[in-house]
């Protein structure tokens, strides 16, 4: 399965996980990638606990399963780090579950990447850490509590999956219709802070 | 096989956003509608295009699945084009309507995607849904990919439509899997899909008043065989209309479509046949055991009904073991539904592969290329002439 670079979302509902999975599909699409992007839902009520996918690859997609060992993950919602999720959904283990030693995480916190690189207990000097406090992003960009579209940002400058620019265009082009140009620009805001404000070690 | 030069953009949508979009394009006469999980994305879209007056379609919001397929029944039977969606409970709501409009030979597509049935309750993909429906005269295509449920509406509404078969047909596409996924995926233009599916022509109007005609009719013991004769027969003929409108579709897009398809099937040795989006995974092990040289292929039938047995039976006849997956049990049945029907087309061969049947994916349970690898693993040691521990079971987790 070389070739694929995986994603997985960790987030809870209500905070645009699903969404923002979507729109980094959409986007590595526009460059010419074949791509995936697909939620997995448990129960569904606010606040429940979210997980979302990604693939994207140069060759065409094949799988249709779960992502169990990703490359990137982003911890939309540090509150998840930790916890052991009963209920029953097979894949609902901790946020460092599968991922490979050259894995990226990417978590939404004031705190420094060292700091996170502790809570997450991960060892390997081969693992990167990045942090970015997207929420607080989000509340001053769009006045609430969004933190999505500064976690795109953010990806876009830890990783090389997707650009900051394409991000922004295909946002801008597929959302227009959907959101008022207040919102979107807000989000398009977010994005850039979230690119420009990421941290690494 | 005709080569399209691929200049069409691709655009990502999820799967219910692409069937959506699909009825959009074919614009249909009426669409009754009763949303439920995982197809509500289907309706809710649609109805968008509705209020957006981007379609000329009547949208009857009905009160139940129960209902919307008795409109659909009384519309089709107006002699007017139909369309509707559903899942799972929605489906098993509507099974005594489905027998009503295949019976009465009524044309319509319904996209059905995949979900368990409760108890106990879960709203993730398995295909118990359309496959306690298999009986019912509905012409039956699995899909597996956006693209796929795509394109076959199309081709669904010509199948269902042609003069040869009056059939209803359900698309199907897995649940949450497909439906919530966005992939990419090549869209037709409109006029390709008014030119494709052309104008629906009914052979027997209920409105038409100068050739007045009887529907739904009581049938005694004398005629009531003959009916069910003829019905059968015209679900039989599916089959080369499939296989027609298919090659059609093929010059158009350079997509190419069949009764099934085959993968690495060229002097496989061992064969997984399974349907929808477990069988793209199914291709990565695939892929994995030929790099090694290992002669492992997949068949993955894409009409159900008609099932084409004779000529997966003609695919399968070099291979020296079978593992059929299927996800959904017939509960104490000898296997799965998809397992009884390749194993009784494979019956009549004089020397034909050693087939098992192994259910999976129950409930939305992931199918990963382990365990593809792990039936593979099996059927090699099968083909070696090693002993079949069980013919069927479940898929071991």
């Amino acid at each position: 399965m070389e070739g694929y670079t995986e994603v997985r979302w960790h987030g809870r509902a209500q905070q645009g996980v699903v969404t923002a999975a979507k729109v980094l599909g959409e986007t590595a699409l526009r460059e010419g990638k074949h791509v995936q992007a697909f939620p997995e839902f448990g129960p569904e009520r606010m606040g429940a606990p979210v997980k979302a996918f990604n693939r994207v690859s140069d060759e065409p997609i094949k799988l249709h399963c779960q992502v169990t060992s990703p490359r990137i993950v982003l911890i939309v919602d540090p509150t998840l780090i930790g916890m052991t999720l009963a209920g029953g959904i097979e894949t609902s283990g901790g946020v460092t579950d599968g991922a490979p030693e050259e894995a990226v995480f990417i978590v939404n916190t004031p705190k420094s990447p060292a700091e996170m690189r502790g809570e997450l207990d991960l060892k390997s000097p081969a693992t990167k850490v990045f942090t970015v406090d997207a929420s607080h992003i989000s509340m001053e960009t769009i006045g609430r509590h969004m933190p999505n579209t500064p976690m795109l940002g953010a990806l876009a400058k830890a990783t090389s999956i997707v650009k900051l620019e394409a991000l922004v265009a295909n946002f801008r082009e597929n959302y227009s219709k959907k959101f008022s140009e207040k919102v979107i620009e807000g989000n398009v805001e977010g994005m850039k802070r979230g690119f420009n404000e990421v941290n690494a070690e | 096989m005709a080569t399209v030069p691929s200049t069409k953009v691709q655009v990502g949508l999820t799967g219910n956003s692409a069937v959506a979009l699909a009825m959009k394009q074919i614009d249909p006469d009426v669409c009754p509608a009763y949303p439920i999980t995982p197809s509500t994305g289907v309706m809710e879209e649609f109805s968008s295009y509705v209020a957006d007056g981007k379609v000329t379609t009547e949208l009857i919001t009905a009160e139940s699945e129960h209902s919307a397929m008795s409109a659909c029944i009384g519309a089709s039977a107006a002699g007017v084009r139909v369309m509707t969606a559903t899942s799972s409970q929605g489906l098993a709501l509507m099974h005594e309507m489905l027998y009503i409009a295949s019976g009465l030979r009524l044309p319509m597509v319904m996209a059905v995607v995949n979900r368990a049935l409760s108890a106990p309750i879960n709203i993730h993909c398995d295909h118990s849904d359309s496959m306690a429906s298999r009986d019912a005269g509905w012409i039956q295509i699995y899909s597996e990919t956006v693209q796929e449920a795509y394109d076959n509406l199309f081709q669904a509404v010509r199948i269902s439509e042609h003069s040869k078969v009056l059939t209803p047909a359900m698309v199907c596409l897995d649940g949450f899997i497909t439906s919530h996924a966005v992939e990419g995926l090549t869209l037709l233009d409109d006029s390709e899909v008014k030119q494709f599916i052309g104008e629906f022509k009914p052979p027997h109007p209920l409105l038409d008043v100068e050739k007045p005609v009887t529907l739904g009719a009581m049938t005694l013991p004398d005629t009531y065989i003959e009916f069910k004769h003829d019905q059968s027969l015209a679900i039989a003929r599916a089959k080369d209309v499939v296989a027609e409108v298919g090659e059609e579709f093929d010059r158009l897009t350079g997509r190419v479509y069949g009764l099934f398809e085959e993968y690495m099937l060229d002097g496989a040795d061992v064969v997984i046949v399974v349907m929808s989006s477990a069988a793209g995974t199914t291709k990565v092990a695939v892929d994995e055991l030929r790099k090694k040289g290992k002669r492992a292929g997949l068949l993955r039938p894409r009409l159900f009904r008609p099932f084409p047995y004779k000529e997966i039976a003609e695919a399968l006849k070099g291979a020296k073991a079978v593992c059929v997956l299927d996800r959904v049990d017939s509960m104490s049945g000898f296997g799965g539904p998809l397992f009884n029907e390749v194993r009784s087309a494979l019956y009549d061969l004089e020397k034909g592969p050693r087939t098992i049947g192994r259910i999976f994916g129950l409930g939305g349970r992931d199918y990963k290329v382990e365990d593809a690898l792990g039936v593979f693993e099996e059927l090699f040691k099968i083909a070696d002439g090693g002993k079949v521990e069980s013919v069927v079971e479940y898929l071991a987790y």
